[in-house]
């Protein structure tokens, strides 16, 4: 009876999944030298650019794609792919009058009306937002309110134009092209994604948002995000996806770097909603990402919250390199699959510097015939003197069709370490959903109310604004899950 | 005959020959009772008659098959409604084992029931300040320490705390028709006294409450009207409250001999 329900219901219907119709300017599909030149070309690159992309495809030629997750699927072609489309106008916009109003539409559908941004200005939660739609940083806002403090924020792009010496000591310092097949790629076919340098003992006065949306058929998305906090310097940073249905796979593959100096600290959240394929498993984004951070020197932190609800198969674990002592990184993750979607992630923290503290806290829910996995490292280096983890992933399943999996690897080299791990499964309670219901709550909002009390302790570290946001897509993504 | 009270007009709740079975067995074995509006019926009866079950039934668990009989609930079919429905309509269950729901406030989760109630009533949702005055009154009326009501549901409640916040729950919803599930078992005399005075208080002529219990002490706090013995899925007596008193003195092996069991 439960499974009749469970078969019935599973929608889970994406809501975001409109295209825009807007010109393209593309590349023609397909990967070799003279796309690669093609890019930097288009988007006037310096000599040294086109060479480290140059570099980076040679390496990536050479490697296979990697198979140790737990995740199946149909191999990408990757000379099937577009890798560069700009939407038309593609030229440097300064006031929204300039900007396709098909675009604004878009950004209106997607919640973050520019406009609404402009109403906020003066207000004191306000959010820079930075949009990558397709392969094209279309408009930075609060650019000039930001600059007055110091801070740079701007589309990749920029930053190689205008910040050449910034983008050329980070660029792949924490993520080298060589660090993966998928890095690798990122690393030589890369088109845009944003940029945010924080000066010396400066505090953002506000969020900073990037939200990324592939558009066209038959793209790929590989954008780079490089942020820098120099000493004592912070930042919370957004970052949100979406992306229209379609039938056939589409890839993302981006690479964000993160780096801390002295004192400094870096909030990255994420909401991913990529399209996860309709509900038998057709079509979705498959989103293979590297994503790291290093805590360069003393006293620093870096906290990754993400709140994964979209993508047919997701490939990521966001990680921290603990090389300051007392440095701090955390992982503060939620991973929903539904249906068909995979999901493998997890994070890595690399403790070398004295006293250093990691926390991880995964929340994997899985419904429908959905798989999902948490993939952890703990390195404890030799030297790396009274380190701390603390780990605990849970799992919660909704219905017996799909499956939870946990990974945790631990390696320590330092006797001094002290490292925990806490693990949970538990299945949604039939329980818990009568007792809603017997107070009036229907199905859907007991679902909504359970899944969000459970993810809690993650949603609590979102900004505000992220987290009503965050809170409405466990619903809608679970929605008729469980009968 | 079943006991009945006279004198009273509106009829809340009516159970007529009501049958429930769970994996294929009969645990309701042929159930009448009749609650009219302002009344007080106590359920007794040994441990497995099927109390629990009962209450269950009437809440909308969807586990118990219904073979045979009939709920109306103030002229509705109860039996055809979702247990969210029953539960906009005024039935109330006060669980005999309250369920923890981690990470979710005991506030958001009474702020989203009113508010999905009164939806189904067609009213807007309840003003944060109104809501709050209210959570202020109610907490009071059943001596709830504030801070529980900020905590996640029932999680890491006390056995008696998780009583003492369904009787809270129960004065926020106002509901028509309360059933009480062995809320009296393991509460100590303090919490009993405080628990039995939120139920008294909140008594009036349009509600109606059924207070199902092992013991006869909680019905020295709780007067009923009518007391019922439930005995292997079947009421086998219903009397005036004094019914209870002679139930304590000679134990349940009397029912059992008096219905020939
Ligand atoms: N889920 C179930 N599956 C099988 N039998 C059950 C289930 N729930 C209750 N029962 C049986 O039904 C009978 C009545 O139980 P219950 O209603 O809990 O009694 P009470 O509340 O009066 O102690 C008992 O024999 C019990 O074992
Ligand atoms: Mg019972």
């Amino acid at each position: 009876m439960a499974n009749e329900i469970l078969a019935e219901q599973i929608s889970g219907e994406y809501k975001y999944g409109f295209v825009t119709d807007i010109e393209a300017d593309n590349a023609p599909k397909g990967l070799n030298e003279d796309i690669i030149r093609f890019i930097s070309k288009k988007k006037n690159e310096p000599e040294w650019m086109l060479e480290y992309r140059l570099k980076a495809f040679k390496y990536w030629q050479t490697l296979e794609e990697p198979h140790w997750a737990h995740v199946s699927y149909t191999k990408p072609n990757f000379q099937d792919i577009i890798y560069y489309s700009a939407p038309k106008p593609k030229v440097q916009l300064n006031s929204l009058d300039e900007v396709d109003p098909e675009l604004l539409k878009t950004f209106e559908k997607l919640g973050i009306s520019i406009e609404e941004q402009k109403r906020l200005s003066g207000v004191e939660s306000r959010i820079a937002v930075d949009i990558v739609m397709d392969s094209v940083s279309v408009k930075t806002t609060f650019k000039e309110t930001l600059s007055e403090k110091g801070i740079i924020f701007c589309s990749f792009g920029e930053a190689v134009q205008e910040h050449p010496e910034l983008v050329k000591k980070y660029m792949g310092s924490v993520v080298p092209y060589t660090d993966n097949f998928y890095a690798a790629l990122n690393s030589a076919v890369f088109t845009d994604g944003s940029f945010c340098y924080i000066p010396k003992g400066v505090r953002c006065p506000m969020e900073l948002s990037t939200y990324f949306r592939i558009n066209a058929s038959g793209t790929g998305q590989f954008e780079r995000t490089l942020i820098i906090a120099d000493e004592d310097a912070y930042v919370s940073y957004l970052e949100g996806c979406t992306a229209p249905m379609r039938d056939e796979n589409q890839l993302h593959a981006a690479v964000v770097e993160i780096v801390t100096h002295k004192n400094a600290e870096v909030k990255y959240s994420t909401v991913q909603n990529w399209y996860p394929g309709d509900k038998n498993g057709k079509g979705g984004i498959f989103n293979f990402v590297t994503k790291r951070g290093i805590c360069l020197e003393d006293n620093s932190k870096i906290s990754w919250t993400q709140v994964e609800t979209g993508s047919a198969v997701t490939w990521k674990y966001p990680s921290v390199i603990l090389k300051g002592d007392n440095s701090v990184g955390e992982f503060y993750s939620v991973a929903v699959t539904n249906n068909y979607q995979q999901a493998d992630t997890g994070t890595k923290m690399m403790h070398l510097g004295k006293n250093t503290r990691s926390t991880i806290i995964s929340k994997g829910i899985s419904a429908g015939f959905s798989n999902n996995s948490y993939r952890g490292l703990v390195r404890i280096a030799k030297g790396a003197s009274n380190a701390r983890n603390f780990s605990q992933c849970d799992s919660l399943l909704m219905g017996d069709k799909c499956g939870a999996h946990t990974f945790p690897y631990i390696e320590i080299k330092d006797k001094s370490a002290i490292v925990e791990h806490e693990a949970t499964t538990s299945k949604i309670g039939e329980d818990q959903l009568f007792y809603c219901k017997s107070r009036g709550i229907d199905n859907e909002k007991a679902i909504g109310l359970i899944v969000n009390g459970y993810c809690k302790e993650v949603l609590n570290k979102l900004p505000m604004e992220f987290a009503v946001e965050a809170q409405k897509l466990l619903a809608v993504s679970l929605e008729g899950s469980v009968g | 005959m079943p006991y009945c009270l006279s004198g009273k007009i509106s009829e809340m709740l009516v159970i007529k020959n009501l049958h429930a079975s769970i994996d294929g067995k009969e645990i309701l074995r042929g159930i009448n009772l009749e609650v009219k509006a302002g009344e007080i019926h106590a359920i007794m009866g040994p441990n497995g008659s099927g109390k629990s079950t009962l209450s269950a039934v009437l809440a909308g668990k969807a586990d118990y098959e219904i073979t045979e009989g009939s709920v109306t609930f103030n002229g509705k079919d109860l039996l055809e409604l979702s247990p969210e429905d029953r539960a906009r309509e005024g039935v109330f269950l006060a669980f005999q084992y309250p369920v923890e729901i981690p990470g979710v406030s005991n506030i958001n989760f009474l702020k989203t029931a009113i508010n999905e109630i009164r939806a189904y009533k067609g009213q807007t949702p309840m003003e944060a300040k109104d809501f709050l005055a209210l959570v202020k009154e109610k907490q009071k009326l059943v001596e709830l320490d504030g801070k529980l009501a900020n905590r996640s549901v029932n999680e890491g409640f006390s056995g008696g705390e998780k009583k003492r916040n369904e009787i809270f729950q129960m004065a926020m919803l106002e509901p028509k028709l309360a059933i009480l599930d062995e809320t009296d078992s393991g509460l100590d005399i303090d919490a009993l006294r405080i628990v039995a005075g939120g139920v008294n208080k909140l008594k009036s002529k349009d509600n109606a409450t059924i207070v199902i219990t092992h013991y006869q002490r909680l019905l020295d706090y709780i007067v009923p009207d009518v007391v019922h013995i439930l005995y292997k899925g079947k009421i086998v007596k219903s009397g005036p409250k004094e019914l209870a008193l002679e139930l304590e003195e000679k134990g349940y092996d009397f029912i059992k001999e008096e219905v020939g069991a």
